[in-house]
């Protein structure tokens, strides 16, 4: 993990470049062919990127309040769907969501307000276990129980 | 009864340890209590009109002696010595320091409890059968399916910030004790060729728009459920309304796009999921099941009755009061005994025993309180004469499933010397009501005092038996938490320009038979409310017949006679 770079993501979890292109919205992607970011709102349905993601370096995931948790379920999508590029967490985005929010996919963060970097890898060690699969590939515990 | 391995454990140890730096941070200023409130939520701890109320999980309402002797000792030493069982099965108090939580979690941690979902925007406690293992007409028990339901929703990533809460009941007895068709979902379990799977209905609820779930499936397989439900709650966590909190339950999204678009929905994300390989193997179903298998002595009896030693077993309670030791026959207290027998308790699978029903319903009391010593009681009884387990039931009474018919007249005693030999389940002072305007912040009206009025003029218990079974539910705001949806006899507390006014509703039902209540007309004032209430138990009276219980009266002849009675 790095500092955040000049109008980066952080923490980000990553070795690859940032992407250098600004994200567009969903609708201007879907015109516009030879974007490489795209930003969702959280009413955009993340099933219309399938077909492109491919082409996708970044995918920008807004979440303009923590408790509006649309978000998740569209990063979980992305990844199920075999999104291998960088999925960002944007907005509202407090240390005490970020452990679910990796185990849902996302691999970076821009969050408003500053994170306390202790803090964050505190969260992120609570939890020894998951009890389900997500998108993290975590076992889940019914998996270590039955080898 | 369910036990933690080293997994479980080091998840709930893991908790108790995150909320404690939370807790920390906010003490500390490091947190804004609206960055905090979330957080507490996730842990059942609420901001009231006094003080912190933290509600503890009792997972589908099973708990053995070691549990609540934990529960009682939390009474006492972090609040004032009593607790309040809840309608979602679970144990709140009211009277908690925040600075105090961390202790109290980790006391809780060391019986295998917590306070994990048991409120924020996320899956709940799953409620079940308090008869689970015991009832004589379960096709299994259900307990096993919600303990896998609750591993998988603990901490579940994607559904910690749904639209609203979100509950799960699971039942597999035909009767339904669990108001399941009440629930975001509910669950069913039944045998197709011998195969155990479950029925799923989806969006029922109460609140202030009440709706009965839809069936959406009418057979899950046991390892395709998990992923099953998974699908049902992504639809709900993309598509439920989040602009206006009283649409954002998932009933207003399968309400508003119809069964069928729901059903459709969550068939495509079903095919999808059920990819992923989220299922566990039938192995760990198996595997906890074997923690629920009936006691020894318990299986064995049943093996023999069904072995053909007895074919058809006299299941009535009548049976229950004939194999009672006759020479208690003479004494004193014979009557009041035969009594709470024929009131209280209930057949067992098993030919030697009976499910015990202790009401927390004394006459003017406060529905669902219990003392601490009252806890100890029903602990030891528990561990005496019961195989060591005890049910929170969602009429917030507490059940001792498995007592051997020989031991009733013992149990019974104790229980009457501790106040707990309350005569009256399912009868009218048998009342469901959450904590209203005495401690609520969500409140509008009180609900504890309308209680206690009620009770206390249908006290006497002839009256009330005469009466039968009348199921009264009381809430003091539109919420609905005292059930008043699912009532025979439903009262809504309301503030009417200042003024607690009580509008009476009829005709609801949680059972089998579900229904949601009507409101009869314009609202009263306190004691209006118990004057109407008693007007029309005699409407009923009156116009009843034969066996007809007061709602089966209600439903044959219509609003018109009581209306006239209450309001002529």
């Amino acid at each position: 993990m790095v500092e955040p770079a000049q109008g980066g993501a952080w923490p980000r979890y990553r070795d690859d470049e940032v992407a250098e292109q600004p994200s567009v919205t969903l609708d201007a992607f879907l015109d516009q062919s030879n974007a490489g970011a795209v930003r969702l709102e959280p009413d955009d349905d993340a099933r219309r990127l399938i077909p492109h993601l491919g082409r996708l370096s970044l995918i920008e995931i807004a979440f303009p309040k923590y408790r509006d948790g649309r978000g998740y379920s569209s990063a979980r999508i992305l990844r199920e769907a075999g999104y291998i590029g960088e999925l960002r967490a944007q907005g509202d985005v407090l240390v005490d969501q970020i452990a679910f929010m990796r185990r849902c996919g996302f691999d970076s963060f821009a969050p408003e307000g500053s994170l306390n970097p202790e803090a964050v890898e505190r969260a992120l060690a609570v939890y020894p276990h998951a009890y389900q699969g997500a998108a993290d590939g975590a076992q889940a515990i019914w998996k270590l129980r039955h080898g | 009864m369910y036990k933690y391995d080293n997994y479980d454990q080091a998840m709930v140890d893991a908790r108790v340890a995150e909320f404690r730096d939370q807790v920390k941070r906010r003490l500390a200023g490091e947190m804004t209590e609206d960055q905090f409130k979330p957080l507490r939520l996730m842990n059942g701890l609420y901001l009231q009109l006094h003080a912190y109320m933290l509600r503890v999980a009792i997972p589908y309402g099973t708990l053995d002696s070691r549990q609540m002797r934990m529960l009682a000792h939390i009474a006492r030493k972090y609040d004032r010595d009593y607790g309040h069982f809840t309608t979602r099965q679970n144990i709140q108090y009211n009277w908690i320091k925040l600075e105090e939580c961390g202790d109290l979690l980790e006391e809780l941690a060391s019986v295998e409890m917590h306070a994990i979902q048991t409120s924020g925007n996320c899956i709940r406690n799953i409620s079940s059968d308090q008869y689970a293992g015991a009832a004589a007409d379960e096709v299994t028990d259900p307990r096993p399916w919600a303990e896998l339901l609750r591993q998988w929703s603990t901490f579940h990533p994607e559904f910690s910030y749904l639209p609203r809460k979100f509950k799960i009941a699971v039942i597999a007895s035909p009767e339904d004790r669990a108001a399941m068709r009440l629930h975001d979902i509910g669950l069913e379990l039944v045998k197709k060729d011998g195969e155990l799977g479950a029925r799923v209905f989806v969006g029922g609820g109460m609140g202030r728009t009440p709706m009965i779930a839809p069936e959406i499936n009418s057979f899950v397989k046991a390892d395709d459920l998990l992923s099953y439900i998974e699908a049902c709650l992504r639809v709900y966590n993309r598509y439920g309304r989040r602009d206006n909190i009283y649409k954002a339950r998932i009933k207003i999204l399968v309400h508003e796009i119809g069964a069928d678009a729901y059903r459709a929905q969550v068939e495509e994300e079903f095919a999808h999921v059920k990819a992923l390989g989220i299922d566990p193997p039938l192995a760990e179903l198996e595997r906890i099941a074997v923690f629920f298998d009936l006691p020894e002595p318990i299986q064995s009896e049943v093996r023999h009755s069904r072995e053909g030693g007895d074919p058809s077993p006299d299941h009535s309670i009548d049976a229950i009061v004939q194999e009672i030791d006759s020479r208690l026959r003479g004494g004193d207290d014979w009557g009041a005994f035969e009594t709470w027998v024929k009131q209280n308790v209930k057949p067992h699978k098993a030919p030697g025993y009976a499910i015990v029903n202790i009401s927390l319903k004394p006459i003017g009391g406060i529905p669902g309180d219990a003392s601490s010593s009252q806890m100890e009681v029903m602990a030891d009884l528990a561990e005496k004469y019961g195989f060591d387990e005890l049910r929170v039931t969602h009429a917030q009474n507490i059940v001792l499933p498995h007592v051997a018919k020989r031991d009733l007249y013992t149990v019974w005693q104790a229980l009457s010397e501790a106040g707990l030999a309350n005569a009256n389940l399912d009868l009218i002072s048998d009342i469901i009501a959450c904590p209203g305007l005495d401690y609520c912040s969500l409140a509008n009206a009180r609900s504890i005092p309308v209680a206690q009025k009620i009770s206390k003029r249908f006290g006497n218990l002839d009256r009330q038996r005469d009466l039968g079974e009348l199921k009264l539910k009381i809430s003091g705001c539109i919420n609905a938490c005292g059930h008043h949806h699912a009532g025979h006899i439903g009262i809504l507390g309301v503030d009417r320009k200042g003024v607690e006014n009580y509008q009476l509703t009829f005709g609801g039902s949680g059972a089998q038979d579900v229904s949601i209540g009507k409101i009869i007309g314009p609202g009263f004032d306190e004691d209006g409310v118990v004057d109407a209430v008693e007007k029309a138990t005699e409407v009923y009276t009156r116009l009843r017949e034969g066996e007809e219980r007061f709602i089966d009266t209600y439903r044959r002849v219509g609003l018109e006679p009581f209306k006239e009675a209450i309001y002529g």
